[in-house]
């Protein structure tokens, strides 16, 4: 009976998991090494975590330094046309003659701007409304709650389509800041719950009492006791923002002359590369685009495990109780 | 009735929001792109075609923006979206009406599979957990939520259609067949239908299985749960009844939404597969700056999800009393 081993949350508040969601908004205490540390350990502890890590530190070295492994210009159309894979194009060539392995490498730079900028905006926009919304209370919750739902429920995909019709072929910044007007609300919701479930909060009421204005208590007191819910609330926005960006780029709605994999994948459609047997020039954009949303996936999930001790793996919980034990 | 009441009035509102976007959106952008487009069918349109579209973009017009807007209103609630410029003469109404079956039975019938097969695999991961089943999917479906599944739409296109040669993976129906209720004719539709269906199977039955799962397992530590277990119930009894029963609300809210949803869900990979559904329709419309068309399929898009979600709250406030309470 698999069962009786199931977990029962509370006890395990103390695993070195835990730790980390404990840690992260009670650094002013600690030294920023000692939250360093316990971040590192967190993310060792557990396998998804490691993975997702270890896959965006990778891509994010190859966008600062593409250079050092794909040199060139990754649009000069210089080589010969539709060649196969080989030592000199590890990808093959394109139908226009250009590297396949260089644009993938250096397509990775647009993409990752996009997700870390899109994802970071929106998150902040939506703390920014969904906080001031549960702490201003009153009309103004009533006005920026009507706002995210009114949002929330209008379908976010063809909403883009549409304004992105209308903008033609949007470059990185454009994409930025429609998919960050559009992609907040979602946050914004859950936020703002609990932002109000500690709206009582005696900490709350003895930073009041002490006369502190309400954007000093919103930034210093409230938000850092969500920063968890934050940063899984970033890593869920910036893998919409990949996915959402890529989509728009891939039927011709980004800008047809920017590198990056969803550009990669318009063009090969264009190009009927499928059926004209130039599959790599299909394939390798959409397996990046996979493997960059993957990375962003498996934090979030190894988030949502360090949140909730339930839905951990089993075996991970015994090797956790194992280690308490020896600790204690 | 307060509650039903309050619901629609915020369906009402968020429709009227949604006409307004399609009205400012247009004349928002710089240089109002509809003015290009109008350029282009200047000479092939007919006076009362051009007039609708004057209305609907606002060019031409030297009314003022409010009473354009009036006039807008008017016009989207007799359903007159004036006429497609890329399928002309054919008005954007007919062109919606044409391209709604295909996407209601392809994606329809999709989302349906999906929710059945993923809720079920649900219920079983959770109630085997720490089986090998258990340690697979849900790393395995956390994976595929990342992958763009237009993509995987093309991967199968490249196995099983150009690759492998099994399956057709453009259109509707071979256009060598003639439309009609006849038992050839259906059975291509069907053909045509499973690799894009499959495709969209895959990409969204995680969604369904991690959600059961995950709160099915929250469940499954309960009290009463436990209490039943005690009580030496039989496992079955104790995983339909007591647990997946419990932990089936979320799934079933999501599925009502996801009816909504079914309408302009699949955009992609109907414009992979070349099948002539709604979503296909929206993208030859941007593809061809056919506005109208564009701004009637987004709205019908809209209008599908915002019915699905207010009969979705109704039914959530009618299955659980606590919701009601709540507000």
């Amino acid at each position: 009976m698999a069962m009786m081993r199931a977990p029962v949350g509370p006890e395990d508040a103390g695993s070195p998991d835990a730790a980390l969601a404990a840690a992260l908004p009670a650094g002013g205490g600690r030294t920023r090494t000692a939250v360093l540390g316990r971040l590192v350990r967190a993310i060792r502890a557990n396998r998804k975590a490691t993975a997702g890590t270890i896959i965006l530190v990778v891509f994010v070295l190859l966008a600062i330094f593409p250079w050092a492994i794909a040199g060139g210009n990754p649009n000069a159309e210089v080589y010969g046309r539709s060649l196969g894979p080989s030592t000199a194009h590890l990808f093959g060539t394109t139908a226009y003659g250009q590297d396949l392995f260089a644009q993938a490498v250096w397509g990775t730079r647009q993409v990752l701007i996009i997700a870390f900028g899109a994802g970071l905006a929106s998150t902040a926009l939506a703390v920014l409304i969904g906080v001031a919304a549960a702490y201003l209370g009153g009309l103004w919750d009533g006005a920026l709650n009507l706002l995210t739902d009114l949002l929330l429920v209008i379908p976010l995909f063809p909403l883009l389509i549409v304004i992105a019709a209308y903008v033609h072929s949007s470059g990185t910044l454009v994409l930025i800041a429609v998919l960050t007007l559009t992609g907040w609300s979602y946050t914004a919701r859950q936020l703002r719950s609990q932002a109000l479930s500690l709206r009582h909060r005696d900490f709350l009421e003895a930073a009041r009492v002490r006369g502190e204005r309400s954007i000093y208590i919103i930034v210093v007191e409230i938000i850092p006791t969500m920063t968890s819910l934050i940063v899984a609330s970033f890593l869920t926005n910036a893998l919409y923002a990949v996915l959402f960006a890529s989509s728009l780029q891939f039927i011709g709605l980004g800008d047809p002359n920017s590198t990056s994999w969803g550009t990669m994948l318009y063009w090969a459609q264009n190009n009927e590369a499928l059926q004209t047997g130039q599959y790599l020039w299909a394939v390798v954009p959409g397996a990046l685009i996979a493997l960059l949303g993957a990375a962003f996936a498996l934090l979030n999930y190894a988030f949502d495990e360090i949140g909730n001790p339930a839905l951990r793996p089993m075996r991970r919980r015994r090797a956790v109780q194992r280690r308490r034990v020896r600790r204690g | 009735m307060r509650f039903a009441l309050r619901r629609v009035g915020f369906f009402v509102l968020t429709l009227w929001a949604a006409v307004t976007l399609n009205f400012f959106l247009p004349r928002m952008m710089p240089g109002n792109p509809a003015l290009a487009m109008m350029a282009k069918f200047h000479g092939r349109l007919s006076g009362q075609a051009l007039k609708s579209l004057e209305v609907l973009f606002g060019v031409g017009t030297h009314q003022s923006l409010l009473s354009q807007y009036v006039h807008y209103l008017g016009q989207v609630a007799t359903g007159n979206f004036g006429t497609s410029l890329f399928f002309y003469p054919q008005a954007v109404s007919q062109v919606v009406l044409g391209a709604i079956p295909w996407t209601l039975g392809l994606v329809g019938v999709t989302t349906i599979l999906a929710f059945v097969l993923g809720t079920g695999l649900g219920i079983v991961t959770a109630w085997r957990r720490g089986s090998r089943l258990d340690g697979l999917l849900p790393p395995v479906f956390v994976i595929t939520s990342a992958i763009p599944y237009f993509w995987v739409g093309m991967m199968f296109i490249l196995i099983f259609g150009i690759r492998l040669k099994w399956l057709p993976y453009t259109f509707g129906y071979d256009p060598s067949a003639t439309p009609g209720l006849n038992g050839p004719f259906i059975a291509n539709v069907l053909e045509h239908a499973i690799l894009p269906a499959l495709a969209l199977l895959i990409t969204t039955i995680g969604t369904w299985i991690l959600t059961m799962r995950n709160t099915m397992v929250s469940v499954l530590a309960e009290d009463y749960v436990r209490m039943a277990r005690a009580k030496g119930l039989p496992g079955r009894r104790i995983m339909y009844d007591y647990a997946a029963r419990n932990a089936i609300l979320p799934n079933l809210t999501g599925f009502a939404m996801s009816l909504g949803f079914v309408v302009g869900g699949a955009i992609l990979i109907e414009y992979v597969f070349d099948y002539p559904g709604v979503g296909y329709m929206l993208l030859q419309a941007v593809e061809n700056e056919d506005y109208p068309l564009m701004q009637a399929l987004f709205l019908l898009i809209t209008v599908a999800v915002l019915v699905a979600i207010l009969l979705s709250d109704i039914a959530t406030a009618l299955l659980d009393p606590r919701t009601r309470s709540a507000r």
